[in-house]
This record gives C-alpha cells, structure tokens and sequence, in this order.
C-alpha cells in the first residue's frame, strides 16, 4: 500500500513539475515563435502580393477580434486603394494550408492571394505555393462570389494531380471572404486610423 | 565498473558510437539526414535533450521507484523534447521546419531511454553526464558524415555551398530514402573494415 502511494506520488509530482515548466518555457518563447512564423511564412507571402504598397504592411500589421479568434491583418496603399490582407485556412490532404488572401477595402473584390503553410505533396499539392498561377485565378473575384474547383461546379482549374489541395485552397478562400465580410466595418475604421497616423507615408 | 569520467565520455565517439556501434534510433537517422546542416541540427537537439535527461534522471535515480521508472523516465526526456522543440521554433526557425516532426519523436528515440535505463539510473551524476555528452556527440558525428556523404554525392553541395563543377550529375537518389539506407550501409561497412584491422 505504501508502495503504491510512493508510485502515484512521484509519478504526479513528475508531471506536475514538467507541465508547469513547460507552461513557462512557452511563455517566455511565444512572442518569439510569433514573430518567427511571421517572418518565414507570411512575410514572403505578403511582400510578394503587396510588392507595390507605399507602407510596409509587416509594421502597420494589426489584430481583430472575430468573436473567439484574433485574426492579424496586414494593411496595404497602393495609391488610392486600401488593401487589406488576412490568413485563413482548409484542411488539404496533410494538414492545414495557409493561404494569406488580399481584399480592396473600397469594391470588396480579391486583388492577390498566396499560400503560406502547406506540407502537401511535393510536385503535385506542393504546387499551390509554388506556381502562382493557381492562386492568381482568384483575382478580381468579388467577395460574394463562391470558389469552387470545377469539378465541384465552380469556376477555379484545379491543379492537375491535386484536388483535395485545390479544394483547401478553395475553402480557404471561402474562409477569408466570410472573414472580411464579418470584420469589414472594423478593417474600414482601422484602415482610416491609420490613413490619418501615417500621412508622411 | 569504475571507469574514468573520460573513458565514458571518449566510448561514444568510437567504441559505442550510435547509431553505427549501438545500432538505435535509426529513425531521425535515416530520415533527416539529406543534408550536414539537418544531420547536425538534429543531433544537436537530441545531443541536449541526452544531457539533460541523462543528469536528472541520474539525480533522481534513489527517488524513482523501481516499477513505474520507463513512465518516470519518458516523462522527464519528453518535458525536454518539448523545450526544445519551443526553443528551436523560437530561434532557428528554418531549420524547425526542415526537421519537422522528428524533433518531436526524438522522445521515442531508444539512444535517449537506452542510455537512462542502461546508464543513468545506475550511475551518478558526473558519469551519467559525461556518458550523454559523448553519446550525444557521437551521435551528431555520426549524422553530420552521412549527412555529408548524401548531400555531396546526391545534390553536389556541402552545407549548400557546391563542391563540384557544373558537370557533376548529383545521384538525386543518394537525397530520397533508399540513399539512406545505402549510404549507413556502406558506413557501417567502412567502420567494420577499419575497426577489424
């Protein structure tokens, strides 16, 4: 009986000592590790659909609550239009893929969209991130518009090989329109801040 | 039984060399080694999560019970696992990604629970430390060479940079799995020979 006490005991104290140092150890490295994801996955990503914007829309990133979630927009001038750009997700043949997709504030339509996270197959899911003209068919869709594969009745050419890719891809950008549709009013008002914060830009 | 703090530490480079001597943990061996930098990052991280674990569970080897101590064990190695993977994420990023999820399974990696149930919960803590460390070298030794022989003759790289002249065809194949398994084959042949003399 006392055997058993000693076992439960030091068994518990065991786990109880690593939760808690795990508990800090990721405290004191989740502002890193942010950062880190930032700049090796979206940081290409948003320079390449947003190569042309007067700010630097890595600085003037911001977050939004949508309800649960906080999601980081990434603003963007290019001339008088006001870009907003916002991550979300679909769930491909491994995993999640990332995909950051571009909004015109001002006629609500897709200017640019690229992937971010994606551990699909190399050579055929691997393309959604590699080939650029996949993604570029979701320019100039308006933000009511439904992506759908053809296959699936919509008007995007899957990439051949990768359906299910093409298909999380899709969702992603179904996702992202559900978003900016939800957070319009607050993107307007950031956008606006800061419009009058960074006049010298 | 008693050896030198050396000699523990000098049998992981050569005599117990893993994965070549002590044939474990072949899995983030054959898998992560394409390149030097993958072999060494990955040996790295298991040479500090071999240390750590090594040392504490030798610490505590009069507290652990007898019976629960392989829970007690996997416990401690996979608290360290789990620092490193936060440390890794948080600063060397692109290697994190590359490596993926075998720096996670380093908690199933039989060096490290080998080297606690065979070493460490029976020795103190100076040995069992100077045994991680030379195991642990050993073992990023040991990926960092067939990480080398891979990424030379499969890409004609070393740590990126290129070795040959534009007329090397790389053996593409020397990079995908079955070069693995040759190439720690043939290793392992040549440590043979060497050692037979």
């Amino acid at each position: 009986m006392n055997d058993m006490f000693k076992m439960v005991l030091v068994l518990a104290v065991f786990t109880a000592v690593s939760g808690g140092v795990l508990a800090g150890v990721r405290g004191l490295t989740m502002d890193r590790i942010e950062y880190q994801q930032l700049k090796f996955q979206k940081e290409p990503v948003i320079r390449a659909i947003l190569a042309d914007a007067e700010n630097d829309p890595m600085n003037d990133r911001f977050k939004i609550k949508d309800g649960e979630v906080s999601h980081t927009i990434f603003p963007g001038k290019i001339g008088d239009q006001n870009i907003v750009t916002l991550e979300a997700f679909g769930k491909g043949f491994a995993g999640n893929v990332g995909l950051l997709v571009a909004f015109d504030l001002d006629n609500d339509t897709i200017v640019g969209s690229g992937v971010t996270i994606s551990t699909e197959t190399p050579g055929f899911g691997s393309k959604a991130k590699e080939d650029p003209s996949f993604v570029a068919q979701f320019e100039g869709s308006g933000v009511d518009q439904v992506a759908a594969v053809s296959k699936d009745g919509g008007s995007i050419d899957a990439i051949s090989g990768a359906t299910i890719t093409s298909r999380a891809v899709c969702v992603a950008v179904n996702e992202a329109n559900a978003v900016y549709k939800r957070l319009k009013p607050e993107l307007s008002k950031s956008m606006d801040n800061l419009a009058s914060q960074g006049g010298a830009n | 039984m008693a050896k030198s703090l050396t000699q523990e530490f000098v049998k992981g480079l050569w005599e117990e060399i893993p994965p070549f001597r002590l044939v474990l943990g072949l899995c983030p061996v054959l898998a992560v080694t394409r390149s030097v930098e993958n072999g060494i990052g990955m040996g790295v991280a298991t040479t500090f999560v071999l240390v750590c674990s090594n040392m504490l569970i030798s610490m505590l080897r009069n507290v652990i019970p007898q019976k629960i101590r392989i829970a007690c064990f996997i416990t401690i190695i996979a608290t360290f696992v789990t620092v490193v993977e936060f440390l890794m994420q948080a600063f060397t990023y692109p290697l994190y990604l590359k490596l993926g999820i075998f720096i996670p399974l380093i908690v199933v990696n039989c060096i490290v629970l080998g080297r606690a149930e065979a070493f460490a919960c029976k020795n103190d803590v100076a040995h069992s430390l100077a045994d991680g460390l030379g195991i642990g070298m050993g073992f990023t030794l040991s990926l960092a060479v067939l990480g080398a022989f891979r990424e030379v003759l499969g890409a004609g790289t070393f740590l990126g940079h290129t070795v040959f002249g534009a007329a090397f065809q790389p053996f593409t194949f020397m990079v995908e799995a079955p070069g693995a398994f040759i190439g720690l084959g043939i290793l392992l042949c040549l440590m043979n020979i060497a050692s037979s003399k």
